[in-house]
């Protein structure tokens, strides 16, 4: 339906697409524009971190593209219409889910796809048969650990109403962190995106593996393996949180 | 004028109310600012100097743009979003029939929301910063004033700038796609991502010169004191002269627009 109602809006629908093709990219042009001024950043060149960008956006845009809307949950639960979705037999989340389902956000995978053939077309990876896995393995395992932060974000939401942007924090600052090499970033910065908010797993961690570069904190090399497990745990506390969050919903009463 | 001066305190108040979000807010500024001032010290490590800007500049430049980010608008919101689906639905017909000018109340209540934005939740993003990293602090008092003047004209062409892009849903009936891309290419040439005396050669020229760098660019030289004596008049003159011709622009658009609304409504 949503799809439908898009496209109903032809031109802004072409606008918006093709906006987000080009605008999602100015960011790497940012960082592009950075390498005119320095050969490498923390250790790591261009065509590095292109990789690192176009995983991010990859995976950033798979979790987009299926629960971004979970930022509009907040407005739900303010305004009462939260409670039409509750008494629909279809289950809940899926319903959240499609609410508004963009086609748009296809711009952003789209345009971290072709900054990630980039890379790899400049890269020079030895391709033994493990690294080959571990890249869709990293690019799915990476969206399920965003999906999994929009849905703990949206089960928050039950609580804090209108805390739209502390999720933001974790899935647009998670993708603007991933972007760049961990080297640039502190020790307890790492620490924390390692152990505590997985999001190393996302893509660092396997990408280092992919690269051929050491972690920083000293992991073994393989711990990129793990991104599947991880994501799986993601998962399982973001449902967890999300049905204690329906279950504290209080309607508006009004 | 009283009346639009109670229209900027029910923007400041309106507000002031979502504690939480602006709570929220000052969070997710507080860990941008981070990520930016990690990229930015190994970008200076590499490169001291950059631009013209030593390190305790550059980091500075970062925490003034999170500082800045809500109160101007740099990423949208505010009064945008509203002013749009007020034109799909249809209610615009009614604000066109009451006796006040529509882009002036806009105006107001927008001044409103930037100055509660900018105390809620530009001081402690700032703060926090200015704590863990050595920042540029201005030197002489008189600068603050100079940054405040800066950042008003800055929020005021922020929102002529948004002004527009929300008249045309008129046309394109739904704006989100407009803003948007509007809103991703403020943020690039505003110089939030990388400072706009970082980008190289004829872009970076072209970029200096564009209505987004009065948003951010400006006034983060202001607060730095890059701009002094004629050179802090002429970047005054550049604000005002951006808000001046984005005003005038929205104003002819809203004509434009108003006589097709008539004609719609019969």
């Amino acid at each position: 339906m949503w799809v439908r109602s898009t496209m109903a809006y032809r031109t802004s629908f072409l606008i918006m697409t093709l906006g987000n093709l080009l605008a999602t990219g100015l960011d790497f042009v940012a960082i592009a524009l950075m390498f005119t001024h320095i050969g490498q950043l923390g250790g790591f060149t261009l065509d590095e971190v292109a990789f690192l960008y176009g995983t991010t956006s990859v995976a950033f845009g798979l979790a987009d593209l299926t629960l971004g809307s979970m930022g509009r949950l907040g407005r739900r639960v303010r305004d009462g219409t939260m409670d039409t979705l509750l008494v629909r037999p279809v289950p809940i989340l899926a319903q959240v889910a499609a609410d508004r389902f963009a086609l748009r956000r296809l711009g952003r995978i789209t345009q971290g796809a072709v900054l990630l053939g980039w890379s790899l077309s400049r890269l020079d990876i030895d391709w033994t048969v493990d690294r080959a896995l571990l890249m869709p393995v990293m690019l799915l395992s990476g969206g399920a650990i965003f999906g999994a932060l929009f849905v703990l974000g949206g089960a928050f939401q039950f609580w804090a109403k209108d805390a739209s942007e502390v999720q933001n924090a974790f899935t647009f600052g998670g993708t603007t962190l991933l972007e760049y090499p961990p080297t640039v970033f502190g020790k307890e910065l790492l620490r924390g995106v390692t152990f505590v908010i997985p999001l190393a797993f996302v893509n660092w961690l396997p990408a280092l593996y992919i690269l051929g570069r050491p972690d920083p904190l000293g992991l073994p090399a393989r711990i990129g393996f793990a991104a599947p497990l991880v994501a799986c745990g993601c998962c399982a506390v973001a449902g967890l949180a999300w049905r204690a969050g329906l279950r504290a919903y209080q309607s508006t009463g009004s | 004028m009283r009346l639009y001066a109670a229209v900027a305190v029910s923007g400041f108040k309106r507000y002031a109310t979502y504690r939480v979000a602006t709570v929220a807010g000052v969070f997710t500024n507080t860990v941008f600012g981070f990520i930016l001032a990690y990229t930015y010290t190994a970008l200076w490590d590499e490169r001291p100097h950059l631009g013209g800007y030593d390190l305790a500049q550059a980091l500075t430049f970062v925490w003034l743009g999170q500082a800045l980010l809500a109160a101007v608008g740099l990423l949208g919101g505010g009064f945008e979003e509203e002013l749009q689906e007020r034109i799909r639905s249809g209610d615009i017909a009614v604000d066109l029939y009451r006796p006040v000018d529509l882009q002036t109340w806009w105006l107001a209540a927008e001044l409103g929301r930037a100055l509660f934005q900018l105390l809620g939740r530009g001081v402690v993003p700032m703060a926090v910063g200015a704590l863990v990293f050595e920042l540029r602090m201005p030197a002489s008092p008189l600068t603050w004033l100079w940054f405040l003047l800066s950042v008003a004209l800055a929020v005021c062409v922020g929102f002529a700038v948004r002004y527009v892009v929300s008249l045309a849903s008129f046309w394109l009936l739904d704006g989100t796609g407009l803003s948007m891309l509007s809103g991703l290419l403020c943020l690039f040439f505003s110089g939030m991502i990388l400072p706009l005396n970082v980008f190289p050669g004829q872009l970076g020229e072209i970029a200096r010169a564009l209505p987004w760098a009065a948003m951010l660019q400006v006034p983060a030289d202001v607060f730095l004191e890059e701009h002094r004596g004629a050179g802090l008049l002429a970047a005054f003159v550049f604000q005002a002269g951006w808000m001046v011709v984005l005003l005038a622009a929205g104003r002819v658009l809203q004509s434009v627009a108003t006589r097709k609304v008539v004609v719609q409504g019969g």
